[in-house]
């Protein structure tokens, strides 16, 4: 079986997931994402290598943050974009995925910028676009279901690339809602294939995924346990509907046991930071001291984010 | 019309039969084998040479779309598929729109499925009023009007209470309860194995627990009441365990599994393929190797298309979202003898358990052989040739099976029924 998202001589034709994804291609987009975070700091935010291109938003699912970051990535790339959350529009109506997609390819799409709630959605576009003969459009995956959410791995490894710069030297600790959540997925495939030795996840068993030891993590119930000497701290955002019912008794529980104090991440080593992918539930993962202090990078991962989806993007217009 | 299939080999599990003889036709039935009868003068012979001559084969679980999904597939394309695949006799579940809760339904179902002259159709019945778990049918007259069987199919009777009662009742007439194996509550929207491939995937998982937990309550529940149980569908090894310890303390008890489990695994799912969302879903390799000997030794008496016509516009969505089956009538010969190759299981052991077994399980006595007076329904078919599935090749109006491209083993010459050539 062919892997969808690279051309036959082995580049990226469209970014589904990290799973997979050779390591001289994760480190070639941070190293082209480096460049790009200077863009901002110009008086001119511009660069042309998408000058002409259009860049569809297509959010099945709703989102700003990520919606807003790969608008800015695609404009400061001289791209037009155009945003639909589709969630709104036409499947209210009862059309469906690919009939949606199929107008937006007759309206001149040349990349397809897409969250879906369901695993595996933008495979089924990928798949579209090649059994239609229109291979020359790309997509982006940005958060399907569970599955993956690439760019967010992405701009965590270059957050850690920047602060660490050696991945083989670090212990990683993952902590939270590992079973619902894709960035989780992203971050272990990344951190596992970029040659970090050792990746931990540290969650009640209700919040893991059956044999997430299979991924190449170590798991720990503890969180004390699990953050001791650990290098990065990748938090999970815990959704509402999570916290009381038959995963989870209450909120109040779990921050005791799993959110993240500064007496637990004095655990951590002594220069270790901290990563969120946002929007951070305060007092229920994270407490506000560790948010907002010295350890969390927090708000640089946003900036880089910018960056490591302009490196995509212009990879992927390159290519095709 | 008298007809004379002529050189093959002929192989009839029920009657132990492995030999090369002719067999002769007439008034619809099987009158003789090996040696003509007196004055019998064939006006069509059918030369059979290198091929196998066996009883059509009978399908446990075909869905063949009517009542009401019409759209998905016809009671006639399925037909031709059945043809097509050499299967003469087939099971049909109740899950149509409206249920197979009542004898006006499946008279109709049965009177329509009769004027085509293909497949014999024998309906299950629901073992409660719409498939909701909370009634339980009128059986009686749901046999009188045809019906083989009672079933929930794929959706499980959450009180258990009813299912003690329906089991009961059918017990008291001596009727057949299938049922498969799905607790109401583990696995809840669930679309595949639980295990490392869902995992990874971000899939919701459906464990194998889901299946062992629904078995161990019907199988208690058939010890108390003494119903005939047949559990359909059998997805791991786990649940063959627990069928062999419950036969070991003498419960009478058959099961089946589905073509696809012998040979896919959670693996094949590969970049979310829909045509491989499947109920029960695909369990891992090891899974799919205890089902294959289990085959083998017997310990798992049938195996069945469970063919589901699904329309590309219920299969080109994302996998939890599309709509789960497999086409199947026209895979079954080549996948059994595909196992059947691939594991050394003999050509007359793996048809029995498409012909003899299968029928035995149905309850039917006219079909799944060629002794003589059965019916003449008959499969002629060159084991040793091999044909690429195609979608053009494809009578079923459900195109929908991971198995198109592949070349699979097994090619239908003739499927004759009750002494008419249907196909071929």
């Amino acid at each position: 079986m062919l892997n969808p998202q690279l051309t036959k001589d082995g580049r990226l034709r469209h970014l589904l997931t990290l799973d997979g994804l050779p390591k001289a291609i994760l480190t070639e987009i941070l190293d082209i994402a480096a460049p790009f975070t200077e863009v901002a700091e110009r008086e001119v935010k511009k660069l042309p290598l998408l000058r002409g291109k259009s860049v569809f938003n297509v959010f099945f699912e709703n989102s700003t943050r990520t919606r807003t970051t790969f608008e800015i990535a695609a404009k400061r790339l001289s791209a037009d974009v155009i945003n639909l959350n589709v969630s709104t529009s036409s499947t209210s109506k009862g059309e469906t995925l690919l009939d949606t997609v199929d107008n937006l390819c007759a309206m001149g799409a040349d990349m397809f910028v897409m969250r879906h709630a369901s695993s595996g959605a933008p495979y089924l576009l990928a798949q579209h676009l090649r059994n239609t003969g229109r291979d020359h459009i790309s997509v982006v995956n940005a958060g399907d279901g569970r599955h993956a959410h690439p760019t967010q791995g992405l701009l965590d490894m270059y957050t850690i690339r920047h602060y660490k710069q050696d991945f083989t030297r670090l212990t990683v600790a993952i902590v939270g809602d590992v079973l619902h959540s894709r960035v989780a997925r992203s971050e272990i495939a990344a951190l596992t294939t970029l040659g970090v030795p050792e990746v931990r996840v540290i969650a009640p068993k209700t919040l893991l995924p059956t044999d997430v030891e299979r991924m190449g993590v170590r798991v720990f119930h503890n969180m004390e346990e699990g953050l001791k000497g650990v290098d990065v701290v990748m938090m999970l955002r815990l959704q509402n509907e999570r916290m009381s019912g038959a995963l989870l008794p209450s909120s109040g529980e779990y921050f005791k046991f799993y959110g993240l104090t500064e007496e637990k991440l004095a655990l951590a080593a002594k220069d270790a930071i901290v990563l969120h992918p946002g929007p951070m539930n305060r007092g229920v993962e994270i407490d506000s001291a560790v948010a907002d202090g010295d350890h969390a990078v927090i708000l640089p991962q946003v900036t880089f984010g910018i960056a490591v989806r302009m490196a995509v993007m212009s990879m992927l217009a390159a290519g095709n | 019309m008298k007809i004379q299939i002529a050189n093959g080999r002929v192989i009839d599990p029920a009657n132990q039969i492995d030999a090369q003889q002719d067999v002769f036709i007439e008034g619809g039935k099987i009158v003789a084998l090996g040696c003509a009868p007196d004055g019998f003068a064939a006006e069509k012979i059918i030369d059979a040479k290198g091929l196998i001559v066996a009883p059509g084969l009978v399908d446990l679980s075909a869905r063949l779309r009517e009542p009401g999904f019409e759209y998905r597939a016809t009671l006639e394309s399925e037909m031709q598929a059945a043809m097509a695949g050499g299967i003469t006799s087939l099971a049909c579940p109740p899950d149509t729109d409206p249920v197979l809760d009542e004898p006006g339904l499946v008279e109709m179902l049965c009177f329509r499925a009769k004027k085509l002259h293909c497949a014999h159709v024998y309906p299950v019945g629901a073992l409660t009023n719409k498939l909701e778990g909370k009634r339980i049918t009128e059986m009686a007259e749901l046999v009188e009007a045809g019906c083989v069987a009672f079933s929930q199919v794929n959706t499980p009777v959450v009180d258990t209470n009813v299912l003690l009662r329906a089991m009961q009742y059918a017990a008291t007439f001596g009727f057949r309860v299938w049922l498969q194996p799905i607790d109401p509550y583990l696995g809840k929207g669930g679309v595949a194995h639980d295990g490392e491939v869902a995992s990874r995937m971000g899939l919701t998982g459906i464990p194998v627990e889901a299946e062992t937990v629904a078995l161990e309550t019907y199988l208690t529940l058939a010890r108390m009441t003494g119903v005939k149980l047949h559990i359909t569908r059998i997805s791991s090894a786990a649940a063959l365990n627990a069928i062999e310890r419950a036969r070991a303390g003498g419960l009478d008890v058959t099961c089946d599994v589905a073509a696809h489990h012998l040979h896919l695994s959670d693996m094949d799912i590969g970049f979310f393929n829909p045509q491989c969302y499947v109920v029960p879903p695909l369990r891992s390799q090891r899974d799919r190797s205890a089902l294959r000997a289990g085959l083998a030794s017997g310990k798992i008496n049938a195996v069945c298309s469970d063919h589901t016509p699904v329309d590309d516009d219920g299969k080109q969505m994302p996998f939890a979202e599309a709509e789960p089956g497999m086409t199947g009538l026209e895979t079954l010969l080549p996948l059994v003898i595909k196992w059947a190759q691939e594991d050394k299981v003999s050509l007359p052991d793996a048809l029995a358990r498409v012909t003899a077994s299968a029928a035995s399980i149905m309850g039917i006595t006219k079909g799944g052989h060629l002794g003589v007076g059965a019916r003449a329904d008959v499969v002629i078919f060159d084991a040793e040739a091999e044909q690429v599935l195609t979608r053009e090749a494809l009578k079923s109006q459900g195109k929908n099976t991971p198995f198109l491209g592949m070349p699979l083993p097994g090619v239908v010459k003739h499927t004759l029924v009750e002494g008419r050539v249907m196909f071929g």
